[in-house]
């Protein structure tokens, strides 16, 4: 009976610290000194954010050590300071592309800037600002492969990311190809050296990113033919409408003060690819 | 309850359950019989076979099994070039079933052994004095009444086998928990109930299992 009576107490203690909890990530949505709502809330009064970023992908967004540098770090960077957060203040936590929508969801992260595609079914459960940058899917794969587009995938096994839109894209329009699917591109790379996939699948930015790393220099080639459209935004809470419209507003002054590019060219534009042109008319009206 | 009235996600959820099932079960069998191989080697009176025995227990048993199936997939398969299947998923399958095999065995071998300890030595003398031979005295004497004596452990090892099969999912197979990291990413309002839902189907399968396994045990147990 002892230990029923503990284990009764342990529930209830559980139900209030997960109600407490609930509670208070309602209130710095809506609480604090300042009149602004959500993450610009958020940003003036703690003077901290924290941002998902992806930990495995060169360019973009990768971890060495305790350190994450790529394009995606520093528009982050931009954002942040642009919301008055100085860079030493961000905390980022490494986001795979399974997890975006629930992090946000759950208030795990404040912003996600992850390489992370707006569309209409992530629209139903976060908001988007930008897009900082248009990708497109592609295919990587090894230099002296035939395979020349998608349509030549049949019967070939393509690896990607569970839960990534290139995965689901190949199983709905390429049905006869076969998917391996790890939690992370990174572990694709050694299949396709080895020839027991024959390609690797996602956006073509990504995948130039990991054609470039040192130790697999001139044994991959990106295909050249994106056969989708994959505007990059930034992921947050949906709803927190003044937040968006506010981040979209930093990226315009980025692209006009310079800073976007200077982004680029310390990051992907070391692979010699000049930066783009930010299309700031291309904004989402972050409905 | 609404994510799992889908027929698709039912389709998948159930699917992820069925591989942990033909896992849990392809795995138990081969652990079983390699187990006790390698419990007769630890016994046995071949100094190169107790090493062998010994070494493959230390080696797996403090191995996490993450490594232990990934090494199975990027080391077997990836490398060295070992296929099961042309079908990728009867291939991470089977891959998955080494893995979990070899690293369960050196939980069932332990199990055996202390068993083997729980047979009076007696028993093993009278055997050599009638003239069994090593291996006669473990097949007819030794092991039938250790097994009995391990019911309860063994139990215990098919218990978290079963559990351990989700680690499979790192290489790739669609089981339970990659399914389950599916529903969530595509149903982010109804994390805690997915959840649940997995944690809950291994406790109702796993919990009787137990009470089985304490049943037969008191049922079989050698009474002395």
């Amino acid at each position: 009976m002892r230990i029923r009576r503990i284990a009764a107490i342990a529930a209830v203690a559980l139900a209030f610290g997960v109600a407490a909890c609930n509670s208070d990530s309602g209130n710095n949505n809506n609480a604090g000194g300042s009149t602004a709502t959500g993450v610009v809330g958020k940003a003036q009064r703690d003077k901290k954010l924290i941002i998902g970023v992806k930990a495995d992908q060169p360019g973009l967004g990768l971890q060495t050590g305790t350190q994450y540098e790529g394009f995606d770090i520093e528009i982050a960077k931009i954002i942040a300071k642009g919301l008055g957060v100085d860079a030493a203040n961000i905390e980022w936590k490494t986001t795979v592309s399974a997890n975006r929508e629930p992090f946000i969801q759950q208030g795990t992260v404040d912003l996600v800037v992850a390489t992370y595609t707006i569309n209409d079914d992530r629209k139903t459960k976060v908001s988007f600002a930008g897009p900082y940058y248009v990708a497109g899917q592609d295919l990587l794969v090894k230099t002296d492969s035939t395979i020349a587009g998608p349509e030549q995938l049949a019967g070939k096994t393509v690896c990607s990311v569970t839960g990534s839109t290139p995965a689901k894209r190949i199983q709905e329009n390429y049905k006869d190809t076969k998917l391996q699917l790890f939690d992370a591109y990174s572990k694709c790379l050694p299949l396709l050296e080895n020839g027991q996939v024959d390609a690797v699948t996602t956006d073509d930015i990504i995948l130039a990113g990991y054609a470039s790393q040192a130790q697999y220099a001139g044994k991959f080639k990106v295909v050249g033919k994106p056969f989708s459209t994959e505007p990059y935004g930034i992921g947050l809470k949906k709803d927190d409408k003044s937040s968006c419209e506010k981040i979209n507003d930093i990226l315009k002054a980025a692209a006009a003060d310079g800073t976007y590019k200077a982004a680029w060219d310390s990051t992907l534009g070391k692979s010699g690819t000049p930066a783009p042109t930010l299309d700031t008319t291309k904004l989402t009206n972050c409905g | 309850m609404h994510v799992f009235f889908e027929q698709e996600n039912l389709d998948a959820y159930l699917s992820g359950f069925f591989w942990i099932l033909k896992l849990t079960g392809a795995s138990a069998v081969l652990a079983l019989g390699f187990g006790v191989l390698l419990a007769a080697m630890r016994v046995s009176p071949i100094p190169v076979l107790r090493g062998v025995g010994t070494a493959w227990v230390n080696i797996f048993r403090n191995t996490p099994l993450t490594l232990v199936i990934f090494f199975s997939f990027f080391g077997l398969f990836s490398t060295l070039g070992l296929e099961f299947s042309d079908e990728l998923d009867t291939n991470q399958f089977w891959l998955g079933v080494v893995g979990l095999s070899a690293y369960t065995a050196a939980f069932v071998c332990e199990a055996f052994r202390s068993g083997i300890n729980t047979v009076p030595p007696g028993q093993a003398e009278a055997a050599r004095a009638v003239g069994l031979t090593f291996a006669q005295t473990l097949r007819i004497v030794v092991l039938p009444q250790a097994g009995r004596a391990v019911i309860a452990p063994l139990g215990s090892v098919l218990i978290a086998l079963c559990k351990n099969s989700t680690i499979v999912g790192t290489i790739g197979l669609l089981e339970s928990s990659n399914i389950m990291k599916q529903l969530i990413n595509d149903n982010g309002d109804a994390v805690i109930e997915i959840f649940l839902v997995f944690a809950g189907t291994f406790a109702v399968v796993l919990i009787p299992t137990g009470y089985v396994f304490g049943w037969l045990a008191n049922k079989l147990a050698v009474r002395r």
